[in-house]
């Protein structure tokens, strides 16, 4: 469970540094009359952004207790790992690389050059639908050598951690259809399709992350690092 | 004092991101409302109402265990269905979703001075994936061979396999999708809740001038969104093994003769990953509980709260520790005994910002003017119920002590007292207190003493005997404990005393839902603001609050949500919005 508890001693570094930031030492009751605090006001980030911003913390915690799993379940006797796939390395190129024309489309956004913007939203759809396809064909791959999700629990948890992601990756790129639709229609110089090009950035930069963190468990790296580590502590 | 702005020409603020939703139709208005007030209501009735069913199931069981072998559709396989089915609906189905869904949504808004939850598409989603969720979880009665009998805590690997009743049946995969819907659906929720109070406070509302409910709910969200991840990991792994036949948590067993297909998955890891889950849950139905009941003995004692700072940080540090004690519910599964001493001393040390709460609360109480209201009554009935039962999870927490006791009733009874009896004193004082706001009619005064006078004693003499019960040994999970020698004649007597209590006590609860549905029409007009409490929920312009809680103008706040009693005021409470200062020293309070 070493992943989560230091997954959530971030989060609760974050939290404690942002309520420490809220006047918690202040003495409401002496503080009658008063209205203008300054900082201490509602936020001016726009509240589609902050509601992401926990939406990703609670997927980071989902994706941590799930290696964290991963972690407890290696440790006995019948894991076998698994050989994996070639193709991942051009899967998480192709992520990437989704992820860079979002980005890029958000600079379009930013400085109000359409044509940049709709080809970097396309070009990041496409690239994520093509690693989404990568993700299968890895599936196959494994299914036609005989790595069935029953046969081993390094197997299982395969299927199950790519699963997930790419599911997140589907409920993404449902976002991002929407965005791109309103990037033709509704007048596109809105700050609103700005807002939502950043947004999807967001996910889409956190999704490479997760991605990234994922492909270095699953290659039994994450699990060489604790042991190097362990090496090192004792 | 610090640098700020005085006096009475500050400009209400409107919070532009919120843009307020219009309903256009009698079904847009009141069933697929997008409004917080109305949504809050419609988690609150689908809780209740499924809440009823979990206490039918506590009197079949009641019945079984008073009077063993009554009637023969109590076999032992459906008793542990009654069990599995009580324990999951009031923990989650019933506290969880009344107190962050209900409570969250009617009085978030309206305590931080907003027009509505920031996301309000996102919260009607959010209450239909509950609903959903809800139906799936009723669907297991009918599914064939019924709903799971896995215990609450679905431990594998008999949650999964054949000899559980809806093992090897659908009772266990539609508990599963239930849960996961839950989740879902929570989430959906508790992010509107964390955003609302962060983003749209009205202008002068700083998170300092929150009111403790709303510091409470707030908490227990985002320990919420933190803590259901792992029940949702759980439950999707337990989901494949059962379904697909993977080995997370199955080890290799033989079954009926048999050798199940599975080997080497860990039972223990569920546990962790459960329990990571389960025990936050255990504070994100008391923090709300706890924030509640800060507001109701501050306004029924006519009497500021004591020690506000410390209330708040007490709760933020229940929040943070409740995630490093989650093995104190597996020191029977085994554990390095460095652990164990780890888990034990964390647990204990939960107890320290609790009894400043509840010192807290005392003298809070301690020369106020008290006024024995129903509200109040239930509160005071908390804050006694909470001590009895957070007495016996010291005796729980330390493992040598643990050991014995754990398959015992001894248990059953700590955890209903702290987690079942408590919370809901004051869910009913909560309902008691804010009915005037949301109908505009007081609840009836004399159901409601009855309620409560029955509901309280009641309660107590069903799970006092309980912790005797658990002493001399009479363990949990038992449909009947027969006539073994070792239980005197007395336990048997106690048994069918507590069952014929437990009848008594939800009989009442019977007289309450009546007393909801009949003061609709027919309570004593309430006015705005009949308990004169300070926060704005009860500044509404309008009572029950209309579409946008505040009329043409956001509120603006000027003090916090406790001046109660205050030298030098016209009235014995200041509202929150009301400008300007009091002369009166105010440094010795």
């Amino acid at each position: 469970m070493s992943v989560i508890v230091v997954f959530l001693a971030v989060i609760a570094g974050i939290s404690g540094w942002w309520l420490s930031q809220q006047r918690l030492m202040s003495k409401p009751w002496l503080e009658q009359g008063a209205v203008v605090f300054p900082g201490t006001e509602s936020g001016s980030m726009p509240a589609a952004k902050l509601g992401l911003g926990i939406f990703l913390a609670v997927v980071g915690a989902l994706f941590a207790l799930a290696a964290s799993a991963y972690f407890m379940r290696m440790g006995i006797s019948d894991w076998r790992p698994m050989p994996v796939p070639k193709i991942l390395w051009l899967n998480t190129g192709v992520l990437a690389l989704s992820s860079v024309a979002l980005q890029c489309a958000l600079v379009a956004a930013r400085r109000q050059q359409s044509d940049t913007l709709r080809l970097g939203l396309v070009t990041s759809g496409i690239t994520a639908i093509c690693f989404l396809l990568g993700q299968l064909m890895a599936w196959r791959e494994l299914v036609d050598n005989g790595y069935l999700l029953t046969g081993n629990p390094a197997n299982s948890f395969f299927y199950l951690l790519t699963a997930m992601h790419a599911l997140h990756i589907v409920g993404g790129l449902v976002a991002l259809a929407v965005t791109t639709f309103t990037a033709w229609t509704v007048e596109w110089r809105t700050g609103r399709l700005r807002l939502k090009v950043e947004l999807c950035a967001m996910y889409w930069h956190f999704l490479l992350f997760i991605w990234i963190a994922l492909f270095v468990l699953l290659n039994g790296w994450a699990a060489r690092f604790v042991d190097i580590c362990r090496q090192l502590l004792t | 004092m610090v640098d700020v702005t005085h006096g009475a020409a500050i400009p209400p603020a409107e919070v532009a991101e919120v843009d307020l939703y219009h309903p256009h139709s009698w079904w847009t208005k009141y069933v697929f409302s997008q409004d917080a007030k109305v949504i809050a209501i419609q988690y609150a009735c689908t809780a209740l109402g499924i809440g009823l069913v979990a206490l039918v199931l506590s009197w079949l069981m009641r019945i079984q265990l008073g009077f063993p072998d009554t009637f023969s559709f109590i076999t032992p396989e459906a008793y542990y269905q009654f069990i599995t089915m009580h324990g999951m609906i009031m923990v989650i189905y019933l506290l969880t979703a009344l107190f962050l869904g209900g409570f969250g949504n009617y009085l978030i808004p309206l305590m931080v001075g907003a027009r509505d939850m920031v996301f309000p598409y996102v919260n009607m989603l959010s209450y239909w994936v509950y609903l959903l969720a809800v139906l799936v979880l009723v669907s297991g009665f009918f599914a064939p061979g019924g709903p799971t009998g896995a215990g609450w805590t679905l431990y594998p690997p008999q949650a999964i396999t054949g000899g559980t009743p809806g093992g090897a049946d659908w009772g266990i995969i539609v508990m599963l999708v239930s849960l996961i819907l839950f989740i879902i659906g929570f989430t959906m929720g508790g992010l509107n809740y964390v955003v609302t109070v962060l983003q749209a406070r009205t202008r002068g509302m700083t998170l300092m001038r929150m009111p403790l409910t709303v510091w409470g709910i707030f908490t227990a969200t985002v320990m919420a969104l933190l803590a259901f991840p792992a029940l949702f990991v759980a439950c999707v792994m337990m989901l494949i093994d059962r379904t697909l036949g993977s080995s997370f948590f199955m080890p290799a067993i033989v079954e009926m003769g048999e050798q199940v297909p599975t080997n080497g998955g860990s039972p223990i890891l569920f546990q962790h990953l459960f329990w990571f889950f389960g025990h936050p849950e255990v504070y994100i139905v008391a923090l709300p509980a706890f924030g509640i009941v800060s507001d109701l003995i501050s306004v029924h004692a006519r009497k500021n709260i004591f020690g506000y700072r410390m209330m708040v940080w007490a709760l933020v540090a229940i929040g943070a520790l409740s995630f490093v004690v989650w093995a104190h519910h597996m020191y029977v599964s085994g554990m390095q005994p460095y652990f164990g001493f780890f888990f034990a001393t964390t647990t204990l040390i939960i107890a320290v910002p609790t009894a400043i709460k509840v010192y807290n609360w005392v003298l809070t109480l301690w020369r106020g003017d008290i006024h024995l209201t129903i509200p109040m009554l239930f509160a005071l009935a908390f804050i006694v119920t909470f001590v009895n039962g957070g007495l016996t999870g010291l005796f729980l927490g330390n493992v040598v002590v643990d050991v014995p006791l754990s398959d015992t009733m001894f248990v059953v009874a700590h955890f209903h007292m702290v987690m079942g009896i408590a919370p809901i004193m004051v869910i009913f004082g909560a309902i008691y207190h804010w009915y005037p706001k949301i109908t505009g009619r007081m609840l009836d005064e004399t159901l409601g003493r009855f309620h409560f006078w029955v509901s309280f004693l009641g309660a107590y003499l069903i799970f006092f005997p309980m912790h005797y019960l658990g002493l001399i040994g009479v363990p949990r999970r038992y449909a009947e404990i027969g006539d073994m020698h070792i239980f005197p004649a007395s336990a048997h007597t106690l048994n069918a005393f507590i069952s014929i209590m437990a009848f008594i006590v939800g009989f009442a609860q019977l007289v309450f839902l009546f007393n909801l549905i009949w003061s609709i029409r027919h309570g004593r007009e309430a006015g705005g603001n009949p308990w004169r409490a300070a926060s704005l929920e009860w500044q509404t312009p309008e009572t029950p609050p209309g579409h946008g809680n505040f009329g043409k103008e956001l509120p603006v706040v000027y003090r916090w949500a406790y001046d109660y009693n205050v030298p030098g005021a016209k009235e014995d409470f200041i509202p929150q919005n009301e400008p300007g200062s009091y002369g009166a020293s105010r440094e010795h309070r």
